[in-house]
């Protein structure tokens, strides 16, 4: 089961009025952002669900525009997030789908569009207490819930690609918490996401990088240290 | 050592003769990395944000966002604070206090989700007004809140905290629990009183709908903060006296997840049963819920 400390119980600390509209809205777009590497441009929100339903009396929408900029769930700009938005030039657009039921009540998906060009697109869940789940990243169904340090390798599925990152990440003394591959089909594109203990040396990520069937790494640290 | 119910966890503090704070302290150094450093720094923002939370709608009130609130607090805490308070200062602080948090949350401040954001004024406003009523300083305020995270992983472990499976008795309910058990170690009470004013805590508020209305947090549950910490005072008070509680925590956590999840749907958050039907509040709201 998982483990709940005592952070989780008198916590988050956070902007309010909801755990699961508020903080979970902002910690999903957080996510989306560390998983851009960049500022965003651009950000396109569509909500399902309760959230849907509710957004604007639980300032979900700002909520999720400042995670996009990099807020956390206890950073007092998120009432703001419409004025620092223009201010830092990004665009944004919310819409709402009421019409797909079969998803998680608090469902959002993000596509954001960087400085240089670079995009990402995701599908999160807030499923409580501000607790989150990733469900999909560029249209491919993971699971995970960025609670730890995560790295999310995009490479071809083929034969050696999870034990080329393993090295990878023993070489750095870096202790595997959760490992999944996820993948479109047999022998196309593969995410293989792992959460890990400890920080990751950036010339690890770079060492990945090398084997050519390796498309892109996104590395979200969540604790430094 | 870790634990997963209320009876192990008495059992540890009994045989090794320490405070629930310090084995809910324990557990989280055995089970994660943290060092106590880390542990206090964290359980101090804690505390300060809580501090935060509590005296600004004393000064300088906000209207929340659905505008069904703002600047109740500001008036309890001039009636206590001219000497007129029915119930004394004491109770009517941590009344004024939880219901100053509640404010902040739904005018999108600053808070401590304690277990949730709905319920985040029972723990700071009992512990809080304990504080002004006894002189204890920030350091001794910490070993409460330890105590009453114990409280709260439990019902998180065992039952929910969440008003959408369980009602607002899994909110204000635990919390107040958790506000109980936190103000007798704080009053120098044993691990026995603490569990014991958690379950009489809980079971007094046993079967509270979560009916918000317009679906906001903020009416009925600002009310419910100042109930739930008026409640944890009174349990603490009959364990701190030594009135014994037949059914233990455990017990009384799995009657409250029962009675939770038998609810129907109108009773759990949805905005469609108890105060958010009656037509005075869907009047005041605009709407009579957000499902239209």
């Amino acid at each position: 089961m998982e483990f709940i400390s005592i952070f989780d119980v008198l916590g988050p600390n956070m902007v309010g009025p909801s755990s699961s509209h508020t903080a979970g809205a902002c910690s999903i777009a957080l996510m989306a952002r560390k998983m851009l590497g960049e500022p965003a441009a651009r950000a396109e929100f569509v909500l399902y669900g309760s959230f849907a339903r509710t957004y604007k009396g639980h300032g979900t929408d700002r909520a999720l525009l400042a995670g996009v900029m990099g807020c956390s769930t206890d950073d007092v700009r998120i009432p703001r997030a419409y004025e620092l938005a223009k201010e830092q030039n990004l665009t944004w657009r919310f819409s709402c789908n009421e019409t797909e039921t079969e998803v998680h009540p608090n469902t959002v998906d993000i596509d954001l569009t960087g400085i240089t060009g670079k995009t990402v697109s995701m599908r999160g869940e807030s499923v409580g207490g501000g607790k989150i789940r990733i469900a999909r990243i560029n249209g491919i169904d993971v699971d995970f819930s960025g609670e730890c340090n995560t790295l999310i390798v995009v490479h071809k599925d083929r034969i050696g690609m999870a034990a080329h990152i393993t090295s990878c990440l023993s070489q750095a003394e870096i202790n595997i918490a959760f490992m999944r591959l996820f993948r479109e089909s047999k022998g196309d594109k593969a995410y293989s996401i792992v959460e890990f203990d400890g920080k990751l040396p950036e010339h690890t990520k770079e060492k990945i990088l090398l084997e050519q069937d390796v498309e892109h790494v996104m590395l979200i640290q969540i604790r430094e240290g | 050592m870790d634990f997963k119910n209320a009876a192990e966890l008495l059992s540890i503090c009994e045989t090794n003769r320490i405070p629930v704070s310090e084995a809910m302290k324990n557990r989280e150094r055995l089970l994660t990395e943290v060092t106590d450093q880390e542990l206090t720094s964290r359980m101090n923002r804690v505390l300060e944000i809580m501090k935060q939370a509590v005296n600004e709608p004393l000064e300088n009130p906000r209207p929340s966002m659905g505008g069904l609130i703002g600047g109740e607090a500001r008036l309890v805490n001039r009636r206590r604070k001219e000497g007129n308070s029915l119930c004394g200062s004491l109770v009517s602080g941590a009344i004024a206090y939880a219901m100053a948090v509640l404010e902040v949350n739904s005018s999108m401040g600053l808070i401590v989700a304690a277990p949730t954001a709905g319920s985040s004024g029972v723990v700071p406003g009992v512990l809080l007004s304990l504080k002004d009523a006894h002189g204890f300083s920030d350091e001794e305020l910490l070993p409460p809140l330890y105590n009453a995270s114990a409280i709260g992983y439990l019902a998180m472990r065992n039952a929910t905290v969440a008003g959408a499976v369980g009602g607002c008795q899994a909110e204000v309910g635990v919390a107040s629990a958790m506000a109980a058990s936190a103000a007798v170690e704080l009053m120098g009470g044993s691990p026995r009183q603490c569990l014991e004013s958690a379950s009489t805590a809980l079971m007094n508020l046993l079967g509270l709908v979560c009916d918000p209305v317009g679906g906001l947090v903020e009416y009925p549950c600002q009310n419910r903060n100042a109930i739930g910490a008026a409640n944890a005072l009174t349990a603490a008070e009959l364990a701190l006296s030594g009135v014994r509680q037949l059914i233990p925590f455990d017990e009384m956590l799995g009657a409250m997840y029962n009675a939770g999840r038998r609810l129907p749907p109108e009773y759990r958050e949805t905005a469609l049963g108890g105060c958010a039907a009656a037509p005075s509040a869907c009047a005041a709201a605009g709407k009579c819920h957000l499902h239209s």
